[in-house]
């Protein structure tokens, strides 16, 4: 914050020499608002909770005698009479590298003080964070009703795929969820000229953190999920 | 670069690295809807997937304009993590050995 008098930006050096200074000099060693600082640390400990499932993941793919059930075709979806592997799940990518975007522009034109535009871009974001949840609720569905998945088995093979689905993906849409409120909330605030009156536009930047943190983590479960 | 201005850059670099993501988005798919198999279809997945993830932290997230040592305290403890996916997949062999040969006849 602007109140901290440690040192001035003038007296930070750059790269090697800027890090050793940072973390020798006995003071503040973050140079940045402590909200980004303290996401940036909440966020690379939910990094490890999210690594940890995809480890016991892969660690039950295996040790699994049993054929795992092939992704490719258990989300599979037949529109128009014609087959298409992993369609809603391409949908789903889609919309999340879309709202990806349109936080990363709610941002920039934060720092450029264009209110509108930011409520703007970041309602887009929640209605595209929404839309996402929706289409894992109807892929739930599907898998529970339809195709019988269950926690503790299923009729296409290896029974440890619906816990480790149910897991994975649970958990992302709880945290796409909880984004959805949370860049609602803020859209919210700037609507109303609270971040124009203590002119600090960082909590848009900081909520951005978030919203792209979650789509970082759908990059890892599309890769290792839904294309292994 | 200055701390009091925030994290200010031009537009265009947004918009390049959005699209590049929908291309890479684009491209992981099409691995999955050509049928790709085996060593091809896995590297091919790790490309994509660590290009946009690098994309993502790098320019998104505003890391490559952050200073060295936030940098460095965010991005390095994750690569603990291999040493836990390296200890579970020489575990995990094992227990897939052990389970051919005492539970399948």
């Amino acid at each position: 914050m602007s109140d901290n008098a440690v040192s001035s930006p003038a007296e930070l050096e750059e790269g090697v020499s800027g890090f050793t200074q940072d973390w020798t000099s006995d003071k503040q060693t973050f140079h940045a608002p402590w909200g980004k600082a303290m996401m940036w640390i909440f966020l690379l400990s939910d990094t490890f909770i999210f690594s940890i499932f995809l480890t016991s993941y892969m660690k039950v793919r295996i040790t699994t005698t049993v054929p795992w059930p092939n992704p490719s075709e258990v989300f599979a979806l037949t529109l128009f009479g014609h087959h298409i592997p992993l369609l809603l799940i391409a949908i789903m990518t889609f919309i999340l590298i879309s709202s990806s975007g349109t936080m990363a522009m709610a941002v920039n034109f934060g720092y450029r003080r264009n209110r509108k535009a930011v409520v703007w871009l970041m309602g887009a974001t929640a209605l595209f964070g929404a839309s996402f949840v929706g289409m894992q609720a109807f892929e739930w569905t599907k898998l529970i009703v339809e195709e019988g998945v269950r926690p503790w088995g299923n009729p296409m093979g290896a029974a440890q795929f619906g816990a480790s689905f149910f897991m994975i993906t649970g958990f992302h849409g709880l945290h796409v969820s909880a984004g959805v409120i949370y860049l609602t909330y803020i859209a919210i605030k700037v609507g109303r000229g609270d971040y124009d009156r203590s002119n600090n536009y960082e909590a848009v930047e900081i909520a951005g953190l978030y919203w792209h943190f979650v789509d970082l983590v759908w990059v890892f479960i599309f890769a290792f999920f839904y294309l292994w | 670069m200055s701390e009091a201005e925030g994290q200010q850059h031009p537009i265009k670099i947004y918009l390049w690295i959005w699209f590049l993501l929908f291309v890479l988005s684009t491209l992981s798919y099409m691995v999955d809807y050509i049928g790709y198999q085996g060593m091809l279809r896995w590297s091919l997945i790790l490309v994509f997937m660590f290009l946009k993830a690098g994309f993502i932290v790098a320019i998104f997230m505003h890391m490559t304009w952050e200073r060295m040592s936030l940098a460095c305290a965010i991005l390095t403890p994750p690569l603990v993590i291999l040493v836990l996916i390296g200890l579970m997949v020489v575990e995990g062999e094992y227990t897939f050995g052990s389970r051919l040969s005492f539970f399948s006849s």
